[in-house]
């Protein structure tokens, strides 16, 4: 079963911004699906739709088979929303904003006192239950979001951007509590600039960009099109110069070699011409996250196609 | 949503809203005891004292029930007006447009703690009155009426002026402008029969002239105008009102782009 399916989706704000031009997408049931795009690509306003926040000019959204526009409260109950911005009561207390969430959803208290120790105490919240929302750090603002959405047990979560101005622990421990989550059978739809995390957890997805999908498929394909990577390379000692036939580099400095290597080369060639002149590799790194140049060219590409 | 899950909604709003104005207690309800216990004393015993009786009874048992009704006039509709501003503005309204949550639960839910805080002070008012003048109760069904039914106006009206509202002005320009003087001129210190015949007439046209002579029927057995007029109009004015903030609210005017 779908997910959700997108069929023709249009808005164009007052004073005629055209946010979306015709978007189509389909996100499979128990799918892990990134939807990249840059900054006013068109990603919160599709969001947004979804999740009845933004009114649509045309096109059709279902979420498990329920139309948003005739079956709107069906649809709703199905979709679990973690905002790019904290909109929770700043003065109200981390249990009373979970509590309150199910109530909105009709969960009984006492279901809901259950439910709120149980995501609270698994995203490491339950000792600030009673702590008023202002009180917290910005990663516990954006685990309480989590754990609020959560509240009614939807079947799809949506997460605009969960970890922006996160540290790096606690966005890994994240990762781990949505791919636990996602492993139950809950769809999630992520939207992120951190391209390394859609990479990291998601199986398909999709690019808008200037309020189109530009690309839409599984990060496998998508992956499998990066012919070529760019790594860093740190060397041993003082080297002036450094050739490397077949292969285009540049000498950044006396140690630090930059070497674009196509995916049916390998690396061997390059660590071999390398070993025959002396020079030792002391470490290597990616230059981007592939994904991240694969995004780049594909925004690149699909702005050309649209010019 | 089920019947069930719709009273767990409106019951969750509800609360919410009355912890709400409990929490800040002291800007909600101290100040209404305050402002009317020297309502009573400026214009009840020193002034009142000079006035004399007015439709047969002291001034100040005259004012006591308009006032009493300024109090709960003003907090419906301005605790109604500023927390649903505050939700949208803060963006926390989206917890609840996100969810399944019908627009007359999310209206009844405001409504209701707007009527709540007006009850609550519309109880701590009369017993401040309590220490100035003996309250007399004529009707008791006609006050809890015109109480609920003014209160719950009001309310409504606050939420109609928080959905259009786009800066916290703007939940302020009605009561100055429009609410203070239409309570003013409502009847709440003198009776109409002292205005000129035309000036009664034009008065007649002021709800709020309904519901503090309801009122004031209810504690005095006195009014200005037929009290089943009064109730009529009242039930009428919440209906019709009941029905704007519901279409506001479904087409989303205020509250989504």
């Amino acid at each position: 079963m779908q997910a959700l399916t997108i069929t023709g989706l249009t808005k164009t704000y007052r004073g005629g911004v055209k946010a979306l031009k015709g978007v189509e997408l389909a996100v499979k049931e128990g799918d892990f699906f990134a939807l990249l795009g840059p900054n006013g690509a068109g990603k919160s306003t599709t969001i947004g739709i979804i999740s009845s926040l933004v009114n649509q000019t045309s096109g059709e959204v279902s979420v498990f088979g329920y139309d948003l526009d005739t079956q709107k409260e069906l649809a709703k109950a199905c979709i679990g929303l973690v905002p790019q911005e904290f909109n929770f009561n700043q003065f109200e207390t981390v249990l009373q904003i979970v509590l309150n969430q199910a109530g909105y959803y009709g969960v009984p208290r006492k279901i809901a006192h259950e439910r709120a120790e149980k995501y609270l105490a698994q995203l490491d919240l339950w000792d600030k239950r009673n702590a008023r929302a202002r009180e917290l750090s910005g990663g516990m603002k954006r685990r309480l979001m989590i754990a609020r959405a959560l509240m009614h047990e939807p079947k799809m979560l949506i997460l605009d951007e969960p970890t922006a101005g996160v540290d790096i622990e606690i966005r890994r421990s994240m990762w781990h509590f949505l791919q636990e989550i996602n492993d139950q059978g809950i769809t999630i739809i992520l939207t992120t600039h951190y391209l390394e995390e859609a990479e990291m957890l998601c199986r398909n997805i999709a690019i808008i960009d200037k309020g189109r999908i530009v690309e839409n498929t599984s990060m496998k394909a998508l992956l499998s099109k990066l012919n070529i990577e760019t790594f860093v390379l740190d060397l041993e000692g003082d080297n002036q110069h450094v050739n490397l036939d077949g292969f285009t580099h540049r000498l950044l400095d006396s140690s630090t070699l930059e070497v674009d290597v196509e995916k049916s080369d390998g690396l061997n060639a390059v660590f071999n011409q390398l070993s025959e002149q002396g020079i030792q590799v002391l470490s290597m790194r990616n230059k981007a996250n592939r994904l991240e140049e694969l995004f780049v060219s594909l925004v690149e590409a699909g702005r050309k196609e649209s010019a | 949503m089920s019947a069930g899950n719709n009273w767990i909604a409106l019951t969750t709003i509800w609360i919410k809203e009355c912890t709400r104005f409990l929490r800040i207690w002291i800007q909600t309800l101290v100040p209404p005891a305050i402002t009317m216990s020297l309502y009573f004393i400026i214009f009840g015993n020193l002034i009142g004292e000079r006035i004399g009786q007015m439709g047969g009874f002291s001034y100040m048992e005259f004012i006591v029930p308009g006032l009493i009704m300024m109090s709960v006039i003003t907090n419906a509709y301005s605790n109604v007006a500023s927390s649903f501003f505050s939700a949208k503005f803060q963006r926390n309204l989206e917890e609840m447009l996100v969810a399944p949550v019908p627009t007359s639960v999310i209206i009844l839910g405001y409504v209701g703690g707007g009527v709540a805080r007006a009850m609550l002070i519309g109880c701590i008012v009369t017993v401040v009155s309590m220490f100035f003048v003996d309250v007399q109760i004529h009707n008791f069904f006609v006050i809890v009426l015109t109480l609920l039914l003014t209160a719950t106006l009001f309310a409504t009206a606050g939420l109609v002026n928080g959905i259009f509202a786009k800066t916290f002005d703007d939940i302020s320009l009605i009561p100055t402008f429009v609410l203070t003087p239409l309570t003013y001129l409502g009847g709440v210190f003198y009776s109409l029969t002292l205005l000129p015949d035309f000036w009664q007439v034009v008065s007649k046209a002021n709800p709020i002239v309904y519901m503090v002579n309801g009122f004031r029927y209810g504690f005095l057995g006195v009014s200005d105008v037929d009290i089943t007029a009064a109730m009529s109009l009242l039930v009428l004015f919440n209906v019709a009102l009941f029905l704007v903030a519901y279409t506001l609210l479904k087409r989303g005017i205020g509250i989504r782009t």
